[in-house]
């Protein structure tokens, strides 16, 4: 029997438009994959022959979620071509929003787009709230919204929903899926801090407004430092910051960080979870500065597992080609010399499985030819995952004592061998210890602030733009979704050339000319489906990656569909 | 006034006629259950009745109005877009009245949220824009590539374009608004040379669009416009570039926190120096407030956090038209600029209040000229910061 081609397109509940199309065998297992961006916008087109100044504004707009940290790189890539230092002062500010977006973003992650792949709502409506009250106290020792009354209230509310027949924000179809794993009081737990979460993520979000005028898109970097300088120098301001701080970092220590313990000790042995990651070569790059000298993360790379080395980068060695995707310009080219001229060659016709199972006339990519608008980055000619399971790695074998502490405890905690970081679930439960890193570190940055600012105010470094001369320059560190370069080159006092190689194009990237696939796809293949109307192992996977990015919204529209994990696949379920 | 007010409360109880959509919540209910009561709600009811520049005794209608919001689908498009007007409504930082009714309206398709995907998110576009054929109310985000271009989006199994799908959901929606500087003016992939052939909502369709610009816009803005066309069932008073006046009527300029500095001739030279600590007038590092139609200044960001100029930058004129192209250096003052002003890219010359051409002209080489007398009427020598 040939094998089955289902398209996923779109795939909602993720920022931009992606396609997923997967080939399954007769015993449903993954056998070939392919990811393909479906939309392009030109940004790094855009951004030629204007003032240098104005490039982080503009590269901010690449995406409305991590909207902080493509400003940040589009002005620091302009600073590193000029040479400028930015005082001590702006470097802290933007540690500390950079912060605020990693305890936005990962919690946002974890429970509005990914905790329902592997939290059971129906399940959580059998459990016994006092038993579940108890059960809380396993994972850490103060457990928030999980008192007994509280998950008396949390249940009743499922419950109306369910005997409506609607579930509300939990409208999904897979409940009761055979891979689920956390036990009735444990999914009651979970669902409880679900709700919570949607409150305390707004008051993240308001971290970085608070430095930087607004999120999304802030405003409040410049070439050579920062302009909230009455907001630092405004002691009430400070104390808000470290109050809200405080909020929400307690949210993130006991309750999703006691989540992710409770979810590693459950699933250990979830084989949809646990099999070998796809691409075993992960890099991250140094990030969050917490005083004069010292950064929370390290640089490096890790080759086929192998945590007793640690590679250093070369960044010479880093390209991107276009074989499968919709430039002109095949050959593999270094970003300083990047090139980026779209030639969409469509898609063709064929049939593929549809909604109901059954064969329907759509359109498929070109997987021989062009297939995407993310082009193929490579490391030495490498496929390589980046991300906060990369950015725990690198850390982690690098003898990091700050992150050594907080893995092997997670590893005694749930029994799990290091093997096991190096799977769907790992990359899961690095998410969480990578901002629980940050919460129990990230006060550094704030007292070192507050410290110089009494000795020193100085929030910014005049420089002047020689329109003779020609610069090149750089931004590489890790954001919340993995590694992100920008690179610039400036001639006649505007922006010549400018490649960002984000995140997503190392993870999402498509094939390259040696048949090597990306991340994504390469972690798809072999994947067993146990019910092909109920993919919900593709979903957890997809999700682990945090393609999406999130809005952290609570929504319930008046027919019931919302939040729940979306669907893959030809039968998904529900209708809306 | 009278006769506003009853032809307000006429459209009311007609719209409170029409079936809701969910029989077994309503939004008094919702608001109840989250522990917000009456007087707050009545509070919040007269700030968006001022805000949509109503006089005080039309509280009532507006409090109504705002429970009718759920009689009304919502279908939402992403076209290309980077999700931040999304963002701006859902990340208020508590759950305010507005992400409130946000979240409780009945939000038909909305890419970033729904549960479905492929072929039944195909599906269920095509079946909300047929069950609630010239009822619904379309939202768009982003900008259209189009034409030739329009291959640089497609969305679905079928490979539809971006284009296709927001034609279509046009051709039905009883009233149709562009969300974001992206959908009503191409915005970021429309700047020169716009490579994708990107372009504003109101260009790919006849019917009338109401623009909702900024980058992202408020979600005071956003709600209040759903609010404007509850109440008035019409659309609201436009500017030349089909901008609700009641948000868009003012300057960045006119409210600005830092309009006295301005008016002394106090100003930031440059970022970080003792005007900054000051919180000067940023003019002169490039602040287009004066060139910038908004009311940022009133309502601020994440529930009154901040916003840019509070922070210490100027303004870039988000939410004028093309403003990557003229207001550009950002941090450069309009006047000192030898190309590409906002006069020779019509920035906000054309708007609402007609100013002409000449006389914003002459304004803004008269801020330009108080910003420079005013410097020498004010010297400001270092020994005596």
């Amino acid at each position: 029997m040939a094998n089955k081609r289902i398209i996923v397109d779109p795939i909602t509940r993720i920022e931009g438009h992606l396609r997923i199309e997967v080939e399954i065998d007769e015993n449903n297992v993954i056998k070939n994959a392919f990811a393909s961006s479906t939309l392009w916008r030109g940004l790094e087109t855009i951004v030629k022959n204007r003032d240098p100044r104005d490039a982080g504004f503009l590269m901010q707009r690449i995406c409305g979620v991590c909207t902080f940290s493509h400003y940040r790189a589009g002005i620091e890539a302009v600073e590193d071509a000029l040479n400028i230092t930015p005082p001590l002062n702006a470097k802290l500010t933007r540690s500390l929003m950079n912060q605020a977006l990693f305890m936005h973003d990962h919690l946002v992650h974890f429970y509005h787009l990914h905790g329902l792949d592997w939290v059971d709502i129906t399940s959580a409506l059998k459990a016994d709230p006092a038993k579940a009250s108890k059960e809380a106290f396993k994972y850490t020792k103060y457990p928030i919204a999980t008192g007994e009354n509280d998950l008396v209230k949390v249940k009743d509310r499922v419950k109306e929903f369910a005997a409506r027949g609607e579930l509300g924000p939990f409208a999904n179809a897979y409940w009761g899926h055979e891979t689920f794993r956390l036990t009735p009081e444990q999914n009651l737990i979970a669902l409880s801090h679900y709700l919570k979460a949607l409150e305390v993520q707004r008051t993240a979000a308001q971290l970085m407004a608070m430095f930087g005028g607004k999120q999304p898109h802030p405003q409040s970097l410049t070439v050579g430092g920062v302009t909230c300088v009455m907001d630092l120098l405004d002691p009430s301001r400070m104390a808000e910051y470290l109050t809200k701080y405080k909020e929400v970092s307690n949210f993130i220590e006991h309750a999703y960080c006691a989540d992710i313990l409770m979810a590693g000790q459950a699933y250990a042995k979830e084989p949809s979870v646990t099999a070998k990651a796809g691409t075993m070569n992960f890099m991250s790059h140094k990030e969050m500065q917490l005083n004069r000298t010292e950064f929370l993360f390290d640089t490096g790379i890790i080759l086929n597992g192998d945590l007793s080395k640690v590679h250093p980068i070369n960044e010479d060695l880093i390209t991107e080609e276009a074989t499968h995707s919709w430039y002109k310009d095949d050959e593999p080219l270094h970003p300083y010399d990047g090139k980026t001229n779209p030639n969409y060659t469509g898609m063709s016709e064929a049939m593929t499985i549809g909604a109901q199972g059954k064969e329907v006339h759509s359109k498929v990519i070109d997987e021989k030819g062009k297939y995407s608008w993310i082009k193929s980055p490579r490391y030495d000619g490498k496929a390589m995952e980046v991300g906060p399971l990369a950015s725990v790695l690198v850390s982690y074998a690098s003898g990091n004592k700050k992150i050594v502490k907080i893995v092997d405890e997670f590893l005694e905690q749930t029994g799990l061998p290091t093997e096991a970081l190096f799977t769907t679930l790992g990359r899961t439960a690095a998410r969480a210890l990578q901002v629980k890193a940050i919460i129990e570190n990230g006060l550094e940055t704030f007292d070192t602030l507050i410290e110089n600012l009494k000795v020193d105010q100085e929030t910014y470094t005049t420089y002047k733009i020689d329109k003779d001369k020609e610069y090149k320059g750089r931004f590489i560190g890790d954001v919340p979704r993995g590694m992100l370069s920008h690179w610039i080159r400036i001639k006649n006092g505007v922006v010549e050339n400018y490649q960002a190689v984000v995140p997503s194009t190392w993870n999402a990237g498509p094939e390259d000319s040696t048949g090597l696939k990306g991340p994504y796809e390469s972690n798809l293949i072999g994947l067993k489906v146990k019910d092909i109307t109920q993919p919900l192992e593709i979903i957890r996977v997809i999700h682990s990656f945090d393609p999406c990015i999130a809005c952290a919204v609570h929504v319930m529209d008046t027919k019931g569909n919302e939040l729940g994990s979306y669907k893959v696949d030809p039968t998904y379920g529900t209708s809306c | 006034m009278s006769k506003l007010f009853n032809k307000l409360s006429k459209r009311l109880e007609n719209l409170e006629k029409l079936p809701k959509l969910d029989d077994n919540k309503s939004i008094p209910d919702v608001l109840i259950e989250k522990g917000i009561n009456r007087r707050d709600f009545m509070k919040w009811a007269s700030a968006m009745t001022a805000m949509l520049a109503l006089p005080g005794s039309f509280s009532p209608l507006v409090a109504k109005a705002a429970e009718l919001s759920d009689r009304l689908p919502i279908i939402w498009l992403h076209m290309a877009e980077c999700t931040g007007c999304s963002e701006s409504l859902l990340r208020t930082d508590a759950p305010t009245i507005d992400s409130l009714i946000f979240d409780y309206i009945s939000l038909e398709y909305h890419e970033t949220l729904m549960a479905a995907a492929g072929w039944q998110a195909e599906g269920n576009l095509e079946n909300a824009i047929e069950k609630h054929k010239g009822k619904y109310i379309l939202m768009v985000e982003g900008g259209i590539p189009h034409g030739e271009s329009a291959h640089f989006l497609t969305i679905g199994g079928h490979g539809k374009t971006g284009e296709e799908n927001a034609k279509a959901a046009c051709e039905d929606a009883a009233a149709i608004f562009a969300i974001g500087t992206c959908s009503s003016f191409g915005g970021v992939q429309a700047a020169i040379p716009n490579p994708t052939g990107a372009v504003g909502l109101s260009k790919i369709t006849n019917k009338p669009v109401i623009n909702v610009p900024g980058c992202p816009p408020s979600e005071k803005n956003i709600v209040g416009t759903l609010m404007h066309y509850i109440l008035y069932g019409s659309l609201p008073a436009l500017d030349a570039y089909n901008r609700p006046k009641w948000a868009y009527g003012m300057r960045i300029h006119d409210l600005c926190e830092r309009r006295g500095h301005f008016d002394a001739g106090e100003f930031v030279e440059e970022f970080g120096d003792e005007g900054a600590k000051k919180g000067y007038c940023l003019y002169k590092v490039g602040c287009k407030g004066p060139y910038t139609f908004n009311n940022c200044s009133k309502n601020k960001f994440n529930s009154h956090m901040s916003w840019p100029i509070q922070a210490g930058h100027g303004c870039i004129g988000c939410s004028e038209p093309d403003f990557w192209d003229t207001m550009g250096p950002f941090e450069e003052p309009v006047a000192d600029k030898l190309y590409n002003t906002v006069f020779g890219g019509g920035g906000a010359d054309a708007t609402a209040d007609k100013i002409g051409i000449g006389l914003l002209s002459v304004t803004a080489v008269g801020i330009a000229a108080h910003a420079v007398i005013a410097n020498f009427k004010n010297p400001k020598s270092d020994d005596e910061e």
